[in-house]
Order: structure tokens, then sequence, then C-alpha cells
């Protein structure tokens, strides 16, 4: 262990602290764990986003995919969402939204 | 009418029954009426932590199958005139009782006490349900172990579709040496995790080994740490502001140095 390592973990400002380890994994564990037992969670937040892009497309809301998907250190949102066909859009989106 | 008050964390082995002992005990040792519901049926041992083991006649499921009467299954403790137990069943499996059952015990023990304290079973199964079922209140226990805070994660998840909102949480165990050089999770960690309010922190000690050794709740020993961090709970139950206590450990060395300094 350098000089430098040894103060950075005396610190505890070393992300390689087993703290630190625990943590990041834990913060990893608890994104998919908390989305496993809540089905609803991604289903409400599907239909939220149903509603905003059907402002400016027409998708198709059977074919729709929301999912987590999780590599070594970072989980994503993946949404796999099927266009069917734009609308015309001539400024009046906000309006619309709002 | 008292209030009811579920122990639970869904990990086993990180200080639930213990907590329950001193809690109620220290609640009991301010002037308060408090009765503890053992509902670990099959794994009794609320009796044994608190001392009272060689006392019981009935038990749980004698009271809600009606084999006796509520008032003949609680065992009074030998220290407090306030403080009552009502053990689990030894022999008995989880499903003598219903929640519907604890819903009825638990309405009629509050008529009567101050405190209502449940010790829960460890998991989220059948015990589980029975023990929140007539509670008001959680509290969360969790050690600094990523096993520990993962399953109290999953059972604040379960306590708040259950209704129960805002348990709050009681980090047990902490070494906060360990927690200095990194090589432990601190208060801050676990509640930035699980994002609940905190209720206490209890320090890794030996003194609970020893307490329970003699059925004697540590909490009425005055010189163990844990005992008094169980006392500063039992006063926020209450609803009294007390301070976290400090928990840094003179540090060999380094402190007899600043000491000599003077900066200590």
């Amino acid at each position: 262990m350098s000089l430098l390592d040894f103060l950075n973990r005396f610190f505890g400002k070393d992300n390689t602290t087993s703290k630190n380890v625990a943590k990041e994994r834990l913060r990893l564990v608890l994104v998919h764990d908390r989305a496993n037992v809540s089905p609803q969670l991604l289903e409400s937040l599907k239909e939220d986003l149903i509603k905003v892009i059907s402002n400016y497309m027409e998708i198709d809301e059977n074919a729709l995919e929301v999912n987590l998907d999780s590599s070594d250190d970072s989980v994503a949102l993946v949404a796999n969402i099927p266009v069917v066909r734009m609308k015309r859009i001539n400024g009046e989106v906000e309006e619309k939204i709002g | 009418m008292g209030e009811v008050i579920v122990i639970t964390s869904g990990k086993g082995g990180v200080g639930k029954t213990t907590t329950t002992a001193n809690i109620g005990t220290g609640l009991a040792s301010l002037g308060y009426k408090v009765v503890l519901v053992d509902t670990d049926i099959g794994l009794r041992n609320l009796d044994v932590v608190m001392g009272l083991e060689n006392r019981i006649v009935y038990d749980i499921v004698d009271v809600t199958t009606g084999n006796c009467r509520l008032k003949q299954a609680l065992i009074k403790d030998k220290r407090f005139e306030g403080l009552y137990l009502l053990p689990a069943a030894q022999t008995k499996d989880k499903s003598a009782v219903t929640p519907e059952d604890m819903k009825n015990l638990t309405g009629e023990l509050k008529a009567e006490f101050d405190f209502v304290i449940i010790d829960c079973p460890a998991g989220i199964e059948q015990g589980f349900k029975n023990a929140i079922a007539g509670a008001e209140k959680a509290i969360v226990i969790a050690t600094p172990e990523v096993s520990a805070v993962r399953d109290a994660d999953r059972i604040i998840g379960l306590l708040e579709a259950a209704e129960l909102r805002e348990p709050k949480l009681i980090v047990n165990r902490i070494r906060p040496l360990m927690v200095k050089k990194g090589d432990m999770m601190g208060i801050e960690d676990m509640i930035d995790i699980l994002a609940i309010d905190l209720l206490g922190v209890v320090p890794d000690d030996e003194s609970i080994v020893v307490s329970t050794n003699r059925g004697e709740p540590a909490v009425l020993d005055n010189n163990s740490r844990a005992g008094e961090a169980y006392r500063n709970i039992a006063k926020r139950i209450t609803g009294q502001q007390v301070p976290l206590m400090n928990l840094e450990v003179p540090d060999g060395l380094l402190h007899k140095f600043k000491k000599l300094l003077g900066f200590k």
C-alpha cells in the first residue's frame, strides 16, 4: 500500500474501501429488488410514457416494452416503443401537453 | 389507549428479540405499563432473554384458541410492576395464529397497556403477517451488513404496502472503529440507502451477551453502552428529544496523544 493509498483509506475517500463496495453493491441490488416488489411501478411508468409520447406520435401500445436492464455497475431503463405514425406538429405541442 | 409497535427486520439474528426486551424494559423503567408479545411461534426466545422462562404456564396460542383467558397467559416481570410478557407457543406452528386473531389480541392489550411491543419472527411469511396485523407503528432493525440492509429494504416495502407508514430504523451492532476505517457502513450510509428516519443506534457490545446469559436486559445495566443506547431509544419512543450518544471509541495511541496535547 502506497502512502497515498493509505491516506485515502485513512480519510475514507477511497472508493475501494469495503464500505463503499458494500454501498455500491446494495444500490444496484435494491434497484432490482424494489422494481420486482412493485411491478405496478413499471406499469404506471408505462402509462405515463404512453400519455406523453402520444402527444407526438402514434405508438403501438400493446407492443410497448419497458424494462430495467443491468450490467456490472449500472442499471438502465430500456424502453422499446414501436411507432405507427408521426403526428404533424405545428407548434401547438406545448398546449396539448400542458 | 396504548400504542402497538412491531419490531421487525426480515433477516434473522440482527437483534429483534434483544431489542424488544430492552425497549420494553426501558419503557417499563420509565413508569409505563408495557406488554411484550412474542409472535415467533415454534422458536420462542423472548422469555429466556427476559429471564422469565420458568414462569410460563399458558402461551399466545392458548389465548387465541380460547384455551385460557388473556390475563392468565400474561407473565408478570420480576423487576417492574407494569411489565408483562405474552410468550409464544413452542410446540405449535405459525399457522396456529391468524392475522385476525392478532388484531383482536392487540386490540384487547392496548386497552390495558401504554405500550404493546411485538417481537416479529424472521422472514416475510405467515409469522410476519401475523406480527404486523395489529400494529400501528413499526421499528426496523438492521445491522451494517449488505444482507441485513437488503432485507430491511424489503421489509420497509412490505410494511408500507400494509399501510404501516413511516417505519423507524434502529442500526444495531455498529462498530465505530470499523466505520472510521472505511470497513463498515456508517449511520449516514444506511439512512441514505434505506431512506427512513433513524430512531437509534446501538453499538456492538459484549455486555449484550452477558446480559442475555443472565436473563437481565442490558438496559438495566448502567455500565453497558448498548444499554445506554436502548435507554435513549425508549425515551425517544415516549416523545422525548434525546441526542444520539457519542459512539467515538478512545483510539489507542492517537487518543492518548491528543489527550496529552489537551484536545480532549
